[in-house]
């Protein structure tokens, strides 16, 4: 592999954002877990405590949804869904089974990640207003008891969503070597580009 | 309050450990309030205060006679005052409202600090501070809306029966308080006993709906009133009707702790077991090759931008 022809995928404050966001989500399920199931309530140890845990999950939720925010405008326009992500979706057993031959070429992001994105953003909404109601410290008198029981369920349930599309999103990167130095140095080898993102690749040696 | 000896703790919240059993079954105690004989004093308010050593800050009138107007993270009971019209008759409905003490307790269901709260082989629902981290889930779990969760320490509070008094023998500070008997404590098959007379006693001058309030939607309750309008207890200024322990409360404390570790611990094996038969998704020789040629048409220079 020639270490020269390498493309460009990430600039330096896209993968900073990202690693924010990586960051913040990793210490909310640890914190968040740790309040969830009396058996992971060790986790609290990590935090300094219970109520040192219960202070701090929801300032990380901050800084994960405004950094969040900086991923969701980077990257949206790139991750809008056209046909060529369908006909993905439909040979998802193929690529899964790592036969992608005679699939369409794709552009900066496959299908499946196109939904980790979209699932996320969704998500990360929904976690971030049931957080608000569920945030006693300084919202506990504007909502009722019974919004604070759904908002509870419903963070639950993302949260789990959440973590479930973290653990899809970090296996991928392990599984298709050569992925993770687009986070890590923001460049991908050419073959890497050929391989899974052909259209991508060639929009970027054409330009000027 | 500290716990009592643990060979007396029935239930500990978020725990898996199975409680100490070794003991007789103990006796349960129970606090009956008669509110048809409640003259709305306050002396149980101010016993409460003075026992447990709580100062409640001075507040503002609301021109009714509640006060203060709600349960306080201090004010661990307080009379509720109710003006019930019907035709000609008006009746003044008072009713000590504090800790019901459920049978099946949804604060302790929903309570994610271990041993932040315990229910007491007696039947009493105590919360154990020292272990309260403040997240506010005791208040979600309550069926009657009792806990508060303190803006100085950040901890929840409520009334603990005395769990202290008890504890040696003692009725709680507001049975021993009240100047008219409208408190009464003792076992709570005693109290039932009881309860029977007094509701006869009210059925005979004309209440002919009085009843005992000992709902077992919370599988009954260790504080139980008598009601002259046992058919309607949302008159005592909204006493529910028939209290439960909310499904949403059910759904988020049951069935999708395991569900959502089984999904998550599933996620891990799949994908663990799709690497060692599929193996990595490498790229191959060829397209190696291919990427590297047009890479090198590449017309803007090469590398990090």
């Amino acid at each position: 592999m020639s270490e020269n022809n390498v493309v460009s995928r990430y600039t330096t404050a896209a993968r900073i954002n990202h690693w924010i966001t990586a960051a913040s989500l990793i210490l909310l399920a640890l914190s968040g877990m740790a309040l969830f199931h009396p058996s992971l309530f060790f986790l609290t140890n990590l935090f300094g405590g219970g109520q040192m845990t219960r202070a701090i999950h929801p300032w990380i939720g901050v800084v994960l949804f405004v950094s969040f925010l900086g991923l969701f405008f980077r990257f949206f326009a790139l991750n809008l869904w056209n046909r060529d992500d369908t006909v993905w979706m439909k040979n998802l057993g193929a690529v899964i089974n790592d036969r992608e031959e005679g699939m369409p070429e794709l552009g900066k992001y496959n299908a499946g990640q196109k939904l980790v994105f979209w699932g996320q953003s969704i998500l990360i909404l929904l976690l971030f207003c049931s957080g608000i109601v569920l945030w006693d410290v300084y919202f506990a008198d504007y909502t009722t008891i019974d919004q604070k029981r759904l908002s509870a369920v419903v963070h639950a349930l993302c949260a789990i969503g959440a973590i479930l599309i973290w653990i899809v999103h970090v296996y991928a990167a392990i599984w298709v070597k050569g992925t993770l130095s687009a986070m890590t140095r923001g460049s991908v080898s050419g073959g890497w580009a050929w391989k899974h993102h052909r259209k991508w690749f060639r929009q970027e040696v054409g330009k000027p | 309050m500290a716990t009592l000896q643990s060979l007396d703790i029935r239930r500990r919240s978020a725990s898996t450990e199975a409680p100490p059993q070794i003991r007789q079954q103990g006796l349960e105690v129970a606090k009956l309030i008669d509110v048809s004989k409640c003259i709305g004093c306050k002396a149980c308010q101010a016993a409460c205060l003075e026992w447990n050593d709580l100062k409640q800050e001075i507040g503002y009138t609301d021109g009714t006679y509640n006060n203060p107007t709600d349960l306080t993270p201090a004010s661990w009971t307080v009379m509720r005052f109710t003006e019930y019209e019907h035709g000609d008759d008006l009746e003044w409905l008072i009713r000590k409202d504090g800790c019901m003490h459920c049978d099946d307790p949804g604060c302790l269901k929903a309570c994610p600090a271990p041993g932040a709260i315990v229910q007491y082989t007696n039947g009493i629902v105590d919360f154990v501070s020292e272990n309260c981290i403040g997240c506010g889930y005791c208040v979600k779990g309550c069926p009657f809306n009792i806990p508060r969760i303190s803006k100085a320490d950040h901890k929840a509070y409520k009334c603990t029966l005395c769990s202290d008094r008890v504890s040696v023998g003692q009725a709680p500070a507001c049975a021993k308080a009240c100047p008219t008997q409208a408190i009464y404590f003792g076992s709570k098959q005693d109290m039932i006993v009881h309860a029977e007379h007094r509701i006869t006693d009210l059925k005979s001058r004309g209440f002919k709906n009085a009843g005992l309030y000992n709902p077992p939607g919370v599988g009954g309750t260790h504080v139980m009133y008598v009601l002259h309008h046992a058919d309607k207890p949302s008159l005592y200024a909204g006493l529910p009707d028939d209290p439960k322990i909310s499904p949403m409360v059910g759904l988020w404390k049951g069935i999708l702790k395991p569900i959502s570790l089984a999904a998550i611990a599933f996620a891990g094996v799949f994908g663990f077991l799709h690497y060692i038969t599929k193996g990595p998704n490498e790229v191959s020789e060829a397209d190696q090759r291919k990427g590297d040629e047009l890479a090198a048409d590449q017309t803007k220079p090469r590398g990090h931008s």
